[in-house]
């Protein structure tokens, strides 16, 4: 009876667009799913580090590099708000770090694909952020408090990432012949993966249904997926480079572009484990945090004589 | 030598110092203990890089040859490098990379605390935007000296061995040659002696604190003023040069 009460508040706070919030009650699943969510987008924000960190030492320019640097130290900053909006639903950050180092634990599956070129630091930054805030300025709206407000700060910066991306792009584009080589060969690379970012097509994504109803999602996959590839198609165009795909065509019915799909067998398999990186993303990860190990020890043990020494005083 | 070509000289040496520490700071990006400390080090980066670009900006405006922050980073050998040796001493491991810092951050906060008072006025604008950062970098570095001393056995021990093996390029901070005795006479370099014992006691008291041992007897090495430099600085630069060296015309 009283858990009927409670599921009926938590119900009408939805109904409301009221916010969730950490000391309120909340179904299992609902917490199950958040908790599944947003510690996969806070491990996405850290492995996301790697592939634009693999340019950092070899950035063209002293501002680009300062840009690169500073965009990826935001992303850390995202993946700290996250674990913590992720801690107040009860799991620690040592346990999801862990279920992340030991592959129990998913991330964006984007991350796996390598940065060849500067051009990619371009694609990522422009492509690749900009497919992540189609997602993420929904999930500003989101039902759960700590989730939505992290969001906010989030979104504003990688709006800030996906122009910086633009710009490399630009400057690649218009560039040299060489360079603007190595743009099109990003967006080449680039296209289909950042299209799967979106997940799967609504009739095979597992996750939606429930999403939907909770306000943890407020659009769908191939609604969002739809709408990225029409905003992308004209700024490719003003850049003079080619979108890789033969099938793609305006459709004046929809008002929208017509496309093709994605290679969902690619995506299953990358999600498997056998994307170009997924192995160094983990290795990297495994290696920082257990190189890391005495240090984090050793601030442990200070701590605690600090403590004693000033109880005895 | 002129004025103008010392200023060059002495700038140019300021902005490489900067360039090259960053550089090493940053290949901790995403590899650090913990996640705190991963944007703190590239916050710390950040800034020196900053400073960095600003006294190569600064230095190319004096030469006045046409050549520009990037062409001075990016279009130099190693043998055109003034930076002290130790700035560019791999990052090893976390210790080492702390006590580096500690060393350097407690030289460069004294170094920009006078340089401040210099008579040239872009000189002075970078110091002052310098020595609030420092602070900041050098309360962070020495906590650590003192968390490792004072941490574990392990921690202890390598933070000794990183004194052990880094103190040997500190005699460097303090040389001086042609180009300072003539801005100093100008007011505008900062005479690095008048604070070379202040810079030891306070060295000292940060490794008494953290129960580490100065070495003693160390011959000290030298070389970076006149572009001598350790076997890590021409991988340094191979690796950070590599794309403006590859399309000299490209424009990034």
């Amino acid at each position: 009876m009283e858990n009927k009460n409670f599921e009926d508040i938590f119900e009408s706070k939805l109904a409301k667009n009221e916010m969730i919030e950490p000391k309120d009650w909340m179904p299992d699943n609902y917490r199950k799913h958040l908790l599944r969510q947003i510690s996969q987008h806070a491990h996405s924000e850290i492995i996301g580090m790697l592939p634009e960190g693999n340019w950092i030492s070899r950035a063209p320019s002293l501002r680009a590099k300062l840009v690169l640097l500073a965009k990826v130290q935001d992303e850390g900053g995202h993946g700290l708000y996250l674990y913590t909006a992720a801690e107040s639903l009860g799991t620690s950050r040592d346990e999801m770090l862990n279920a992340l180092h030991t592959s129990k634990a998913k991330y964006s599956s984007i991350f796996n694909y390598p940065t060849l070129s500067w051009a990619d630091i371009g694609a990522v930054g422009w492509l690749v952020d900009g497919a992540a805030i189609m997602n993420q300025v929904m999930l500003q709206r989101t039902s759960y408090g700590p989730y939505a407000r992290a969001m906010v700060r989030i979104c504003k910066e990688e709006s800030f990432h996906q122009r910086q991306g633009y710009e490399i792009m630009t400057h690649m584009a218009f560039g040299t012949p060489e360079q603007k080589e190595m743009a099109q060969d990003a967006l080449n690379r680039w296209w289909f993966p950042t299209l799967m970012m979106f997940g799967p097509p609504d009739i095979e994504s597992p996750n939606s249904e429930n999403a939907m109803k909770w306000r943890i999602k407020r659009e769908t996959n191939d609604q969002l997926r739809q709408r990225f590839v029409n905003q992308t198609v004209e700024q490719v165009e003003y850049l003079g480079l080619t979108v890789p795909d033969k099938n793609l065509k305006w459709n004046e019915a929809k008002k929208g572009y017509d496309f093709s799909e994605p290679d969902w067998a690619e995506f299953k398999n990358v999600i498997k484990g056998n994307g170009p990186c997924n192995k160094e993303r983990l290795e990297a990860r495994n290696k920082a945090h257990n190189d890391g190990e005495w240090v984090r020890e050793a601030a442990t043990v200070y701590g605690k004589k600090q403590m004693e020494e000033y109880a005895a005083a | 030598m002129t004025t103008q070509e010392a200023l060059f000289k002495y700038t140019l040496r300021l902005g490489d110092n900067s360039i090259i520490l960053a550089q090493r700071l940053c290949e901790w990006t995403s590899k650090g203990p913990f996640l705190e400390e991963d944007l703190a080090l590239t916050n710390i980066a950040l800034d020196i890089f900053g400073r960095g670009k600003s006294l190569l900006e600064y230095a190319a405006r004096v030469e006045n040859k046409g050549r520009n922050e990037d062409h001075l980073a990016f279009h130099r050998t190693d043998r055109q490098f003034t930076n002290n040796l130790i700035c560019e001493q791999d990052n090893g491991d976390y210790a080492k990379s702390m006590i580096r810092q500690a060393l350097i951050d407690c030289f460069d906060l004294m170094l920009y605390t006078e340089l401040s008072k210099s008579k040239d006025e872009t000189l002075v604008g970078i110091a002052a935007k310098s020595i609030k950062e420092i602070t900041y970098h050098k309360r962070h570095s020495f906590s650590w000296v003192d968390r490792f001393g004072n941490g574990t056995e392990e921690s202890h021990e390598r933070a000794q061995k990183a004194l052990n093996e880094l103190w040997r390029f500190t005699g460097e901070f303090f040389e001086m040659e042609e180009a300072d005795e003539l801005l100093i006479k100008e007011g505008i370099a900062v005479d690095v002696k008048s604070f070379q014992a202040k810079w030891e006691e306070e060295i000292k008291a940060l490794f008494l604190k953290a129960n580490l041992t100065l070495p003693e007897n160390v011959f000290m090495q030298t070389g970076g003023r006149k572009g001598i430099h350790t076997e890590h600085l021409a991988y340094l630069l191979a690796e950070m040069q590599a794309l403006p060296r590859m399309y000299p015309d490209a424009k990034w």
